[in-house]
């Protein structure tokens, strides 16, 4: 599992600075473009009312929360749900290219396998359901949010800092 | 005119493409390096998040006082008080225990990592308790503290856009000034062979 990517020499990561106009950049375009800004929680979301509906189509309708939803179809094939497929695209380019593409689990000589593994999930499962409570994650609420100068988006940030702050000194996570 | 209101599928993948290459070269595949910041030894998050945010917002104040866009054009997110600041600390603790959020996790399985397809998991998992728990609470929550006048500052408290940008500004240029002081005194930042490499054992 830990072998080391020989194709390539691992290249360093950009500049935060350079990283950061990029970003920027890519937003202002996504927002041009689409009218709103960047977002990846609101993929899971069009995926678990997309796959509801398929699987079990009259709880997923009567559901208050995705019910309303589907009322005109799947939003499987939403552009959000387009727009995370191109992550991964993305992202899978970018580590390749940069040879820092390398299977593992991340945490696993830090914490142990199995530790990893709840810690992963339980985190996972947390942000899943914060992004639903605040209607975005750190990249629709947060980043595009705060960009369209949204007053929700600081309080998302701010709260967002400093519970990470909190909880990563009382659990070590990776 | 602008914003072409285009959310089709070459649209949806353009933007996520491009998305995806800047979190992976940014280092944000990595949960070492994002959880970095947290321990406040790697302020690539907030170096990178403050210096996008000010890009994109002064390009959107340029091309609306240009006439290229539509004023009020651009989605805001709804000013709910409880619900932002909630769903905000819930989405931090997740960053701090999981090491991902739902956006970099995915950078995280794209270069390899398989904790980071846990992460999603449990997003999912998360997304569809949500959905089962949602009720008259979680309703009440989501409409708690909610804003009456607007959704901006501009809107709300009547700064002008300007001196908004200004702070914003102003707020990178500390982001910059003390993480590095920070990054000096703790050992620096995540380098791309540490994130590559995997969590280290703790010594």
């Amino acid at each position: 599992m830990n072998t080391p990517n020989q194709n390539r020499p691992v290249k360093p990561f950009w500049p935060p600075f350079v990283a950061g106009i990029v970003l920027g950049l890519v937003l202002l375009l996504t927002f041009v473009l689409s009218g709103h800004g960047l977002g990846a929680s609101g993929a899971a979301n069009d995926l678990v009312a997309g796959v509801g509906l398929q699987l079990v189509p009259e709880a997923t309708k009567a559901n208050g929360y995705l019910g309303p939803q589907v009322a005109d179809g799947s939003p499987l094939g939403s552009w959000m749900t387009w727009e995370i497929v191109g992550v991964a695209i993305g992202a899978l380019f970018g580590a390749f290219m940069a040879g820092r593409f390398r299977v593992q689990l991340d945490g696993e000589r830090s914490v142990g396998a199995k530790s990893r593994l709840v810690k992963t999930l339980v985190g996972g499962i947390l942000a899943g359901f914060g992004a639903r409570i605040a209607g975005g994650c750190t990249s629709g609420l947060g980043l595009s949010g705060a960009a369209a100068l949204g007053v929700a988006a600081f309080v998302f940030l701010a709260l967002f800092f400093a519970t990470g702050m909190i909880v990563s000194r009382l659990v070590k996570g990776v | 005119m602008f914003p072409l209101n285009d959310n089709g599928m070459i649209s949806g993948l353009l933007c996520g493409i491009l998305f995806g290459y800047v979190l992976e070269n940014a280092g944000f595949g990595s949960p070492v390096k994002l959880s970095a910041q947290f321990r406040l030894n790697d302020w690539a998050v907030f170096k990178v998040m403050f210096t996008a945010i000010v890009v994109a917002a002064a390009g959107l104040w340029l091309l609306r006082i240009g006439g290229l866009l539509k004023p009020d054009s651009i989605a805001v997110p709804q000013a709910a008080m409880a619900a932002s600041a909630v769903g905000g600390a819930l989405v931090g603790a997740g960053f701090a225990v999981g090491g991902y959020c739902p956006g970099t996790s995915v950078a995280g399985v794209f270069s390899g990592r398989i904790d980071a397809a846990v992460f999603i998991v449990g997003v999912i998992a998360g997304t569809a308790g949500f959905a089962a728990f949602y009720g008259a609470t979680l309703k009440s929550l989501k409409a708690a503290g909610l804003i009456a006048e607007g959704d901006t500052f501009t809107d709300v408290y009547s700064v002008p856009e300007p001196v908004m940008l200004g702070i914003l500004v102003a707020a990178l240029i500390a982001v910059f000034y003390f993480g590095s002081w920070f990054e000096r005194r703790r050992g620096g930042p995540v380098t791309a062979e540490q994130a590559v490499a995997g969590a280290a054992p703790t010594p």
